[in-house]
């Protein structure tokens, strides 16, 4: 392991901000990080032994006690429930001979749940070592309870196992006329920065990920600085460091486009951050890729390595003096490092705990130096724009909401996959074109989105109405809402990264309230509690992760008041726990089983 | 004053600190007993808990006992108030929620260091403990909390007359900030 591990930090030139890369390697090889391991990377990273801890118990990918030597999980997104999630986990369970959360005795195989794969269209899905497993039934159970027992490695497994479908089924503006490779370079180096960059002011493109913050005011901002190098001669400022970073963490469940993108326009994708990095002066571009998206990685390298063979990519970029390369970074299993600056903390070998803003990255992000941090579909669009012009993009969409947004379409339809519809399209088309009947409602956004009911289909696709970072869950009439909302609000108190109170304690707590009340213990006051703390939750959190947490449950309140108020009990109070159960240790303890050994669940005049 | 508003109070799985904290209000005491008179307290010695308007409970609910009381002051009182950590959040005594129930019994009565004649005590007139020590709104509803451990003399103060003077209780940031 020494030798290992001494490699290792050399091909990392023993650079702290490669902490993550090393641990991943460490993971890989060794099924854990070993505490001989922590203490011997401090050393010869020069960090402190608990830095290195902090972060290997941040990660989901990280841990400190040894998994298997296949390490299975199981994906635990509401659209794999729909597809049958629970009964593979068991029959998986059963049938490897090992409990969820377990290592094998043998310590051949351990099996977990994780937080949704991006395989919404193709699950129930999951993950062995890191690769994306798709269609999960009881004869792929068979097989690959077959290969973990011979212990064949992962490279003699059947390739069909690992088959990921891209199911693009409407491609429009983007998707249709991919660009060729360097021409929308081509397109900078003619036009110059400047007027490439007001082609994309004029495109009104705004940011893909979420929020929807306009790309050329971004990519200003970042060309700027912070204010006090305003103020420094113009070789100064061509002198500054600035970052390209392209958010490839697609963890809002549901979401599973940026995966497509990457595994068939990787080519646009990259040459969208080349032509940031022309229009604003970087060096350095990196592509932050979901852990769970390892299965892309090799393939991503390639192109890199293609883009620089045909000089895209590296020093004098189409021998127009523009320096830039893009190195590939993999996370770990959080979802919080989407947020852009827990991103860049990552980026930089640490946890990912979201930074104050302001400073916006923009001025001050990876290593403190301006950094522009992009969706996948943002840096595609923009080298469309590049080439087609900002007015062949403003003529698609709404007023506030140009151009077209790429959907991942999952759930209750016979069509699930990849669409792509100009702003401005009701949900109603969407449902149509994607067959879904029968429907009860849409989440929209994913869980940090919206629920819209069936009254709602005339509703728009934009930012003006409804957002979406590109998931759109449909559920039909056979679904519970509680059950959604359920999984939901434990998505998100898993995934509470914990540094700020109102979230750590808050999404905990919605969790539990939410539990009492579907488990049927709830009682009069139960349900405005439940509300209370949602909005305490909501108004306090330090990020977007808990501004939203609540949201699950908010926008299923106000829609089905009556669904809540059902499940609670007519009596003013009812534990949330069983109180006799409580008592079961000492009572079998103490060897009693007299009156006064048990406890009634509620006081006997409390009757419904 | 023909109706003095009653208050009662107890201790569950707490030190006393709460109780001690809200004496502290010194001679204001004096001026309380005008307007209060008090039922079930440690302070009196009344065993039981009749019709009251205040219950101030100190401590979380450590055990079988511990929610008989807790019930008889909800039955019982119009208004009830989490006092304290221990209450609202289990406090001190929760830490043996790391530990499982078994093992602190066999350290304590079977296994420890210096015990003689190991026996887990069973007898019907002990209670028995709750596998976790748990807040007191886990087990029946609970009207106000007053945070601190334990809330200063000036909490209890400015709770108490609030209520007796008919407002809504509202406690100002200096009572409630504790670094
Ligand atoms: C909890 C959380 C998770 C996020 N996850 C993602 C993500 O997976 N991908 C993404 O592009 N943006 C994500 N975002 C939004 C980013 O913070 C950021 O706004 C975005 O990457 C900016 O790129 P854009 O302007 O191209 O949309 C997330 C935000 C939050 C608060
Ligand atoms: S809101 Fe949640 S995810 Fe965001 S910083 Fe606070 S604890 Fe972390
Ligand atoms: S809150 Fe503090 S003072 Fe009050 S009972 Fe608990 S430990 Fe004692």
């Amino acid at each position: 392991m020494k030798q290992f591990i001494q490699d290792l930090a050399e091909t990392n030139r023993y650079q702290a901000t490669n902490l993550l890369r090393i641990l991943r390697e460490v993971q890989a090889r060794f099924h854990y990080i070993p505490e001989e391991a922590i203490e011997q990377i401090a050393g010869l990273l020069n960090i402190s032994r608990t830095q290195i801890i902090s972060v290997v118990d941040f990660y989901s990918f990280f841990h400190s006690t040894p998994r298997g030597q296949y390490e299975l999980l199981i994906s635990d997104s509401i659209t794999d429930h729909m597809l049958g999630k629970q009964s593979i986990i068991d029959y998986l369970s059963d049938k490897l001979n090992v409990a969820v959360g377990e290592v094998r005795e043998d310590g051949v195989v351990s099996l977990d749940n994780t937080s949704c794969t991006g395989m919404c269209d193709q699950g129930p899905a999951g993950l062995v070592n890191g690769y994306a497993l798709t269609r999960l039934d009881r004869p792929r159970i068979d097989q690959i309870t077959d290969l973990i027992n011979q212990q064949k490695p992962l490279d003699q497994w059947p390739a069909e196992l690992f088959l990921v479908e891209d199911n693009i089924r409407r491609p429009t503006l983007l998707l249709d006329q991919p660009i060729q490779p360097g021409a929308a370079l081509k397109a900078l180096f003619e036009r110059g920065g400047s007027e490439t960059l007001a082609e994309i002011t004029q495109s009104g493109l705004r940011g893909r990920g979420g929020a929807g913050y306009h790309t050329a005011w971004k990519w200003h901002l970042c060309y700027e600085g912070p204010e006090e190098d305003a103020f420094c001669d113009i070789d100064a400022q061509k002198q500054q460091q600035r970052y390209i970073v392209c958010n490839a963490d697609e963890g809002e469940p549901g979401t599973f486009k940026d995966r497509v993108l990457l595994n068939s326009y990787a080519h646009q994708v990259f040459e969208g951050m080349t032509l940031c990095a022309g229009i604003i002066g970087a060096q350095q571009g990196f592509l932050y890729l979901r852990g769970e998206y390892l299965h892309l990685c090799d393939k991503l390298q390639s192109v890199l390595e293609e883009r620089r063979q045909a000089g895209l990519l590296g020093n004098n970029i189409l021998k127009e003096g523009l320096n830039f390369d893009i190195e590939i970074c993999l996370g770990a299993g959080a979802y919080i490092c989407g947020e852009e600056s827990a991103l860049i903390e990552s980026l930089e070998g640490k946890m990912g705990i979201p930074r104050n803003r302001p400073p916006y990255p923009v001025t001050q992000g990876y290593l403190g130096k301006p950094t522009v941090v992009n969706n996948v579909e943002t840096f595609m669009a923009a080298a469309s724009i590049a080439i087609n012009g900002g007015d062949w993009f403003a003529s698609v969409g709404t007023e506030k909401s140009k151009g077209t947004k790429i959907l991942s379409i999952c759930g209750d339809c016979s069509r699930p996959g990849i669409y792509e519809y100009p702003f401005g399209t009701s949900i109603q088309t969407v449902l149509n074109d994607c067959g879904a009947s029968d429907v009860l409602g849409i989440q929209i956004g994913g869980p940090s989105g919206t629920f819209i009911s069936n009254h709602e289909f005339d509703r728009k696709l934009a930012f003006e109405d409804l957002a979406t970072g590109g998931s759109f869950i449909v559920f039909n009439k056979s679904r519970n809402i509680l059950d959604i909302v359920n999984n939901f609000t434990h998505f998100f108190a898993h995934e509470s990264c914990g540094f700020c109170t109102p979230c750590r304690v808050g999404t905990a707590l919605l969790k539990k309230q939410l539990d009492k009340i579907i488990g049927g213990h709830g009682s009069a006051g139960d349900v405005v509690v439940l509300e209370e703390l949602c909005q305490l939750v909501k108004s306090y959190s330090h990020c977007g992760l808990g501004q939203t947490a609540a949201n699950p449950i908010l926008t299923t309140l106000e829609r089905y008041p009556d669904l809540y108020q059902s499940r609670l009990k007519e009596i003013s109070y009812e534990p949330g726990f069983d109180l006799d159960g409580a008592l079961e240790t000492a009572r079998r303890m103490a060897n009693r089983n007299d009156a006064g050994a048990h406890l009634a669940q509620i006081e006997a005049n409390e009757h419904e | 004053m023909a109706n003095k508003i009653r208050v009662a109070t107890t201790s569950l799985a707490g030190c006393f600190g709460c109780h001690m904290s809200f004496l502290d209000i010194d001679e204001r005491m004096l001026q309380l007993a005008e307007a209060v008179e008090f039922g079930r307290s440690p302070i009196n010695d009344i065993e039981h808990c009749t019709d009251c308007d205040i219950g101030l409970i100190e401590g979380g609910v450590c055990n079988s006992e511990n929610v008989h009381v807790l019930r008889e002051f909800r039955k019982n009182c119009k208004i009830l108030v989490a006092v304290g950590a221990c209450a609202i959040n289990g406090g001190v005594p929760a830490l043996r929620n790391y530990i499982p129930l078994e093992e602190c019994l066999s350290e304590a009565y079977l296994d420890g260091i210096g015990v003689e004649n190991p026996q887990i005590p069973s007898d019907p007139e002990l209670p028995l403990l709750l596998d976790k020590v748990r807040p007191i709104h886990e087990v029946v509803k609970i009207d106000y909390f007053l945070p601190g451990c334990p809330p200063s003399a000036d909490v209890f103060w400015k709770f108490l007359t609030d209520l007796i003077d008919g407002r809504e209780p509202s406690l100002p940031y200096e009572l409630v900030h504790y670094d």
